[in-house]
Parts: C-alpha cells; sequence; structure tokens
C-alpha cells in the first residue's frame, strides 16, 4: 500500500504566533519550525499501515524554506521520501489554494490512500483535507480515530456528535486522523542517520503546472480585510496559592452570589 | 446579489441542532432565509426550521443521506446552488458541515471562510467576522469571485429566535448517480454521556492535561455538582481517552458560555480558549505561572490543582451547610 501523508510544518509550539497586519498573514519568517503534531499523528498512521501491509509513505509539505527541519524529522521517523513544495508564489494561499497545490503534487505520486490531520494546530480551518479528496475524485473519511486496512478496503470509526461511525470505502481514498488516534513514535538515531541521505524532491508552482492566478495570494479567492485584536477582557487577578486559594476562590464565589 | 441565504439543516440525535436554527435566526434577519433537510429527521422539523425563519425548506427523507456519509448531500447540495445560486450557504462548524462546506468548495470552485463568528452581506459578497489563534485576534475576510459565498459557522454565535412563521416545503430527488455510495456508514455507536449537557450550563469545571488521569475526574464532578454545573475537558484529554468526546470544550468541541468556568489544570491552548473565553466569570487553577489560560482569567490561581480543588470542595459544603 502507497501512502501519502501530507504534513505541515508549524511555528514550534514555544512560538507566539502573531499575524502580520501589512500582509495580514502569520509571521512564519524568522521562527522555529516544528512538523505539526497533528501531522506527526498521520505521519504514524502511514507508518503503521506500511508496516503491517508493506509498501512506501511518501510525505508531502506545502512550505517555506524552514520547513526543512519539519520534513527530515518525518523522514527519520520512517517516511520513505518528502516532497517539498516550496514557492513564494504559494504564500497567501487559502484553503482551495493550499489543496490545489497538494493535488497536483499528489497525482505525481503513486498512491492508495492519503493520510491527513484533521486540521492544523495553526490554523484549525479543518477544510483542506475534504477539498483535497474532491479535487482527487477520492472518497474522504474524515475525523477518523481508528483506521484499518484489508483487501483493498479502508474502515475508520469516525467521531460523532453522540459517539462514532464505523465507515467504510474502497481505496484509494483519503482519511483526515484526530490528534489522540495514536503517540507518534520519536526519531531514533537509525532514523535521523539514515533522513540524511533521504532525498527530498522540491517542485515549484510550474513543475507542478499551476497558473498563477489559481494559488498563492493572488489566486486566493479568501481575502482578509481588517487584522484586529478583541475587545481586552479585563485584566483578572493573579494569586499564588499559599494553602488558601481554595478559600479565596469560595470568596469570590460567594461575592459573585454564584454559591 | 440577492440576499438569499441558505442554511444546511443538521439534526442530530433526532434533534435539529441549536446551531441550525441560530444561523437561520441569523439569515432571516439580514435577509431571505432557507433551509435544506436531507434525510431522516423528527417529524416536527420542518415547523422548527419555519418557525426560525426558514421561507422555505428542501426536503429529501431519502435514507441515502444516512447511510452513505456526506457525499450524496454534497451531489445534491451542489446541484441546488447551481440552479437557485444563493448569495450565501452556511454551515455549522461540526463534523457534517465541515465535509460539505469543504467539498462543494472544491466542486464549485469557491472560497470558503471557516469559523465565523458573525457576517453581513455586503458589495456584492460577505464580510465575515473570524476570531483568528483562539481568538488572539479579530479578523474580518470576504470572499472574491462569483458564486454562492460558502461559510463556516462557530456554535453560539447567533441567538435562535422563534418567530411564529411556517416553511413552504419543496421536495427534492436524491441523487441517483451511484458514486454518492462510495463511502458507507456501517454502524453508529453511541457513548452515553455522564452527567448533565454541557450546553446551558449555567456553571461548567472543566479538567486538561495537569490532572494527570481519568480519575480525578471525581472531583472535579463533585465540583460541578455543588455548583450544579456540568463536567468539560480539554482536547487534550478527550484524545487520551480520558473522558468521552462529549465533554469536549473548543474550537473542535462544544462552545460555551456559562455563567462561571472553572478550569482545572488546563494551560490553555488556542484549540480550548476558542470554547470557551467568552464566558462570564473564568477561574483558572494551573500550576505554570506562565499558562495562557491566566490571560483570560478573572481570578488565576498559580498552585496544585490537588490542594486548591479539595480545599474549594471543602468551603463550599461549608459555607453552605452554614
Amino acid at each position: 500500500m502507497n501512502v501519502v501523508v501530507c504534513a505541515k510544518v508549524i511555528p514550534a509550539s514555544s512560538v507566539t504566533i502573531e499575524i502580520d497586519p501589512g500582509t495580514k498573514r502569520m509571521v512564519r519568517r524568522g521562527v522555529s519550525h516544528e512538523l505539526d503534531p497533528a501531522a506527526a499523528a498521520a505521519l504514524e498512521e502511514g507508518l503503521r499501515l506500511t508496516e503491517k501491509h508493506g509498501g512506501s509513505v511518501t510525505v508531502v509539505t506545502m512550505g517555506i524554506t524552514d520547513a526543512t527541519i519539519g520534513i527530515r524529522n518525518a523522514l527519520a521517523m520512517g517516511a520513505s521520501s518528502a516532497v517539498h513544495l516550496l514557492d513564494d508564489a504559494f504564500g497567501g494561499s487559502d484553503t482551495l489554494g493550499t489543496a490545489k497545490v497538494l493535488a497536483a503534487a499528489i497525482r505525481k505520486e503513486p498512491f492508495d490512500l492519503v493520510i491527513c490531520a484533521t486540521e492544523s494546530s495553526d490554523s484549525y480551518s479543518g477544510i483542506v483535507p475534504g477539498q483535497l479528496a474532491r479535487l482527487l475524485g477520492i472518497p474522504a473519511l474524515t475525523f477518523a480515530k481508528e483506521i484499518a486496512a484489508e483487501g483493498g478496503k479502508i474502515t475508520v470509526k469516525r467521531q460523532s456528535e453522540s459517539g462514532y461511525d464505523v465507515v467504510e470505502a474502497a481505496l484509494p481514498a483519503l482519511v483526515s486522523v484526530t490528534s489522540g488516534i495514536n503517540e507518534p513514535r520519536y526519531p531514533q538515531l537509525k532514523g535521523i542517520m539514515a533522513a540524511k541521505k533521504k532525498e527530498i524532491k522540491k517542485y515549484t508552482a510550474a513543475d507542478l503546472g499551476l497558473a498563477p492566478d489559481q494559488i498563492g495570494a493572488a489566486g486566493a479567492k479568501e481575502r482578509v480585510l481588517t487584522v484586529g485584536r478583541p475587545p481586552p477582557r479585563k485584566a483578572g487577578k493573579i494569586i499564588t496559592d499559599e494553602g488558601d486559594a481554595g478559600k479565596q476562590i469560595a470568596d469570590l464565589l460567594a461575592e459573585l452570589k454564584l454559591i | 446579489m440577492s440576499d438569499l441565504i441558505w442554511v444546511y439543516a443538521e439534526v442530530v440525535e433526532d434533534r435539529v441542532t441549536p446551531t441550525t436554527l441560530e444561523m437561520l435566526s441569523k439569515a432571516a434577519e439580514v435577509g431571505t432565509a432557507e433551509a435544506v433537510l436531507l434525510g431522516p429527521a423528527p417529524e416536527e422539523a420542518i415547523q422548527t426550521l419555519g418557525n426560525h425563519g426558514a421561507g422555505k425548506v428542501y426536503r429529501s427523507a431519502d435514507p441515502v443521506f444516512r447511510d452513505y456519509l456526506t457525499l450524496p448531500a454534497l451531489e445534491t447540495l451542489a446541484g441546488l446552488i447551481r440552479s437557485h445560486q444563493p448569495a450565501v450557504m452556511l454551515f455549522a462548524s461540526s463534523y457534517a458541515g465541515r465535509d460539505l462546506a469543504a467539498g462543494l468548495s472544491a466542486l464549485l470552485d469557491s472560497g470558503t471562510i471557516a469559523d465565523v463568528g458573525d457576517f453581513v452581506l455586503k458589495d456584492g459578497s460577505v464580510e465575515a467576522s473570524v476570531p483568528a489563534l483562539g481568538g488572539s485576534y479579530l479578523n474580518t475576510a470576504t470572499l472574491v469571485g462569483p458564486g454562492t459565498k460558502i461559510l463556516l459557522v462557530r456554535p453560539k454565535s447567533f441567538e435562535p429566535k422563534p418567530r411564529g412563521q411556517t416553511a413552504q416545503v419543496e421536495e427534492i430527488a436524491p441523487p441517483a448517480d451511484p458514486s454518492v455510495r462510495k463511502i458507507r456508514v456501517t454502524e453508529r455507536v453511541s457513548v452515553p454521556q455522564e452527567g448533565p449537557q454541557l450546553e446551558g450550563a449555567k456553571a461548567i469545571v472543566s479538567g486538561g492535561r495537569g490532572l494527570k488521569s481519568a480519575e480525578h475526574f471525581a472531583m472535579l464532578r463533585e465540583l460541578a455538582e455543588l455548583l450544579g454545573g456540568s463536567v468539560g475537558a480539554t482536547r487534550a484529554v478527550v484524545d487520551a481517552g480520558w473522558v468521552p468526546y462529549s465533554m469536549q470544550v473548543g474550537q473542535t468541541g462544544k462552545t460555551v458560555k456559562p455563567n462561571l468556568y472553572i478550569a482545572c489544570g488546563i494551560s490553555g491552548a488556542v484549540q480550548h480558549l476558542a470554547g470557551m473565553k467568552s464566558s462570564n466569570t473564568i477561574i483558572a487553577i494551573n500550576k505554570d505561572p506562565e499558562a495562557p489560560i491566566f490571560q483570560v482569567s478573572d481570578l488565576g490561581v498559580v498552585g496544585d490543582v490537588f490542594q486548591v480543588v479539595p480545599q474549594l470542595i471543602e468551603q463550599i459544603k461549608k459555607r453552605k451547610g452554614a
């Protein structure tokens, strides 16, 4: 089974992400990056499936040069190969633009299954997987909390409002996984060494045959008009527990007539 | 541009979802509201939709919409949108809503704005206000280009308003194309919910990873009970399997606005803040003084939840007894 994993590389969790009021985009340059933990979970599923059924895992990442660190990490975890979609023209893509770039790259790879995170941990829109599946013309089994593959068929437990649904489809298909689906492995020394020798293919918009008006800021149908801050909450009080914090909370609750 | 606004009506557990009614009420306020209701639904569903502002309901009760996930609805909606060209189509930020908005935007090559908290019709398009990065920003966004504008709306963004109207019903045919049956739902499993509903709770006591294990939710239950409220959780602990998804508060869980929110051992990830930061009074207990949850708290306690919460429980019991 050949698996493609869409792996976003995002500002590291230690970074407070900001939006540049000029470009109206997230500030991605000049901050440290990491493989999105949600993407690591998607990759872990791909690795487990191919360990069981054979085949390869290709990681596809759209991102700036700084994303390389996350791609190396994915290779060190065990991905067979990687594709880095790297072009200034991709900057400012909206969700559909992103899905178009990913779809064009994935069409170049032989695949049975595409795995994505349900949503990235920086922007959380959660709609790229559904758009991507439609562009690739394959069914989207979204919000998976468990995946099983057998005999050309994929079965997932899909999160629902009241529990979960068991849904199945024939391959090829796309699955988006919830972040708690597994505990992603840490790269081992052997994997890290092996990753250094693995090639990262790089594609530009031209390599993918994408017209400039389809992608990036130029192709984006979603346009951010204004960047603002919500009205601030009035500053709260912060205390350090010195043995009576429980009592102080109770005092506040009593004062607010909540008890 | 017409002022025709469509709402995708969702039914969960045999009930039209609250977000459906919130969106319809808003749609009726700013334009002409109509709804699309696909698949089995309770008898009173159409009346409920009409009462909340839907002048018309496009309806098919065919079980194909229930048994093959969202693909049949996707094809049907695409067809309906092409023939009627509503200005805006609203979906709830739910599982089905996100699937459909995503699929439709690719199918119709139109943009989508996710996580919409409010919107107006403006200059032939929409202008949506979108809380970004967990609500640390409040941006406005629009969609350019022709075609129906697709918005994914956050729950609890609008007030549901009964208007005492009735809806006209237009029966539509289910899709005949066998390709919509590519994804089969073979089983639906309900995980029973513990305690009272989070929605509508006046007080919510939530736990995060700082609680260390599932057993420690017992003390949160005790506290919630004393406050007449219910228990919530972060995505991290739901993902870890400590508590069921129905308890998840956050961007991908429930959006709540209780009178009192007590966050115990919750650091305040963007994902969580998005679901609770408009609560009236927020109290947070966390051992890390740098935890982002303190930035939205009215009272922040830097301390050990295992010390502070039991003391709080004891204090409330004492005062109630007094």
